[in-house]
């Protein structure tokens, strides 16, 4: 290594950690805070002393568990999350799928149809939306949460740009054998494309798992309520006691920064697809 | 003439298309379309007034309503703060993190680490972060490194200071997102572009302005539009940290359209806010698609 490459990253060191101390910064603190007894949260906050924690005790996190149905909330949303993210990735693989290699009538236009679909947000809709499920019957459930958001227009967009790359000698090979779509797609179509399959996985999941504005507005029980209503109202339930609030927030993003580190390649990749085909 | 073959696979392709068009229809479609129609409408829940079509008088309404267009005015200062210094962070960021260090990967978990922290947890955290006297971190911060000189603020319920302080817990959260979108592109600039340079004297900054930034030109237009869309979504932040106050100072489109449609059940306004917002949108995504042309135009 030449001096002047040594410096610099020496000097990029330097410079990542002290961002990524400022970055930690509220982790720290959250997991700091959780773990102290209730009168001493407060106290030193804002000092970096008050990072660690004397005396630490895990009282808080046992209030959380009286005084809210945390396991409810942890459960609702890995419900809905997950169901979401399953049934989407059948739904608009499948549909992606005849999109890129089957012919059908109005095929096309349908195509450009969806692909126009991609910008219209959900904030958009939310109003009409409401009434529309109002309408149903289908407040304060689970379906309320899980169905509408199924079907998605940037799922199905990223799958036909994967599939419309991947080579056709294999299905062709398959399809000479007597194979019909159904089984090209399931025993070979979808082995081949487990990157985009990983890719649309994580960012449905990544905007559902914290999705607040719409149960907001459909729900009112706890007992379908997601975590991060959860939080919200933890955090305006009287007395207001961080110790606790911090407690929640752990235990909260724990199992996700876990799964998160896991598999963080494909975190990593899912979001950078976004870049290239957005 | 279509044979038993094609025949299958047409019926094969509607059975494969059909639970997905059926959703976006429902879900997507056609809430728009009754979005569009309800805005042009006087529907209001519980009001004794006969459902009436009445045009643009809505959009009329909203933009001549002060709270509106606070709100309009808050997203489009709240992008300005936003896109620039959350752009320009994530690139600095991916620069460094791009160089050749051993623990790389390290430093992106970390860095992407907020990303996957829901916003009204991030949200609830940061209320404490920016607390007035000695319990916040950033007061407490501020007062150390100015000797004394910095005056306690109550950043949230500070007119001046309530937006840009939902800025940055907004920054803390998604700046590893367009990080990580940097990364990517960085990563497909052809090493060769950098030999030539270097065979032909550029020194590193020749270099970065030369040959990186207008290879992540397609990288930066997507970041740039993308932030600019999520300022313009901005809600679970400001109804926790904020509820639009203090007087209307962190008030936003889709505050405003939540806040009318829903909560005081004026459906058709409440419509007419989204509508706007769709435009919004639009107009951006729109602006993307041109300048992302005008590059392939170029090539």
């Amino acid at each position: 290594m030449t001096r002047s490459t040594w410096l610099t990253s020496l000097l990029a060191y330097a410079v990542l950690c002290g961002i990524a101390f400022l970055f930690l910064l509220p982790i720290l603190m959250m997991l700091s805070g959780s773990l102290k007894p209730d009168e001493r949260v407060l106290i030193d906050t804002g000092t970096l002393a008050g990072l660690v924690p004397v005396q630490p005790t895990i009282e808080n996190y046992q209030d959380v568990f009286a005084r809210v149905p945390f396991l409810r909330y942890l459960f609702n949303s890995t419900l809905i999350t997950s169901s979401i993210v399953v049934a989407g990735l059948l739904v608009n693989s499948l549909a992606a799928y005849a999109f890129a290699r089957l012919r059908w009538p109005w095929r096309d236009k349908l195509l450009f149809g969806v692909i126009a679909l991609m910008i219209i947000p959900l904030e958009a809709i939310a109003v009409p939306l409401f009434y529309q499920v109002t309408l149903l019957g289908w407040r304060d459930t689970y379906l309320v949460q899980i169905v509408p958001f199924i079907a998605n227009a940037f799922s199905i967009y990223l799958f036909y740009s994967f599939f419309i790359g991947f080579p056709r000698e294999l299905e062709e090979a398959a399809r000479i054998d007597g194979a019909g779509p159904f089984r090209i797609f399931f025993t070979i179509v979808v082995p081949n494309a487990k990157p985009v399959f990983a890719s649309v996985a994580i960012l449905t999941f990544l905007t559902q798992w914290g999705s607040f504005l719409w149960p907001l507005m459909v729900t009112h029980s706890e007992n379908v309520r997601p975590l991060p209503l959860g939080i919200a109202a933890f955090y305006t339930l009287p007395p207001l006691q961080w110790g606790d609030i911090f407690a929640f927030g752990v235990m909260m993003v724990a199992p996700v920064l876990l799964i998160f580190v896991l598999l963080q390649r494909w975190f990593v990749e899912g979001v950078a697809t976004t870049g290239v085909k957005g | 003439m279509t044979t038993p073959r094609q025949l299958q696979e047409r019926r094969v392709a509607r059975l494969f298309v059909l639970p997905a068009l059926a959703g976006l229809f429902f879900f997507v479609l056609l809430p728009f379309v009754l979005a569009v129609m309800l805005s042009l409408t006087n529907l209001r829940l519980g009001s004794p007034l006969p459902l009436e079509y009445i045009g643009i008088e809505q959009y009329r309404r909203i933009f001549s309503d002060s709270a509106f267009l606070q709100a309009l005015a808050n997203n489009l200062l709240f992008a300005l703060m936003v896109v620039p210094l959350q752009t320009g962070l994530a690139l600095a960021l991916a620069l460094l993190i791009n160089q050749p260090l051993r623990a790389r990967v390290a430093f992106r978990t970390l860095f992407f680490m907020p990303v996957v922290f829901p916003l009204s947890l991030v949200a609830v955290v940061w209320v404490l972060l920016l607390a007035p006297g000695s319990q916040g971190l950033f007061n407490h911060v501020l007062e150390h490194i100015s000797f004394g000189r910095w005056e306690p603020v109550d950043f949230l319920h500070n007119t001046a200071w309530a937006l840009a302080a939902i800025a940055l817990t907004s920054i803390w959260q998604g700046i590893g997102f367009q990080m990580v979108i940097f990364l990517a592109a960085l990563q497909s600039i052809p090493d060769e572009l950098y030999q030539a340079a270097s065979v032909d004297g550029a020194n590193r900054w020749q270099q970065l302005l030369f040959i990186t930034l207008p290879q992540l030109r397609n990288a930066l237009v997507f970041v740039v539009l993308v932030t600019t869309i999520l300022s313009f979504r901005l809600f679970d932040q400001v109804q926790i940290m904020t509820q639009g106050g203090p007087q209307h100072a962190t008030t936003t489109v889709m505050y405003e359209a939540v806040t009318t449609g829903f909560g005081s059940q004026q459906v058709a306004r409440g419509a007419a806010i989204t509508v706007v917002f769709f435009v919004i949108v639009l107009v951006l995504t729109a602006l993307q698609r041109y300048f992302l042309k005008q590059e392939r135009e170029v090539e």
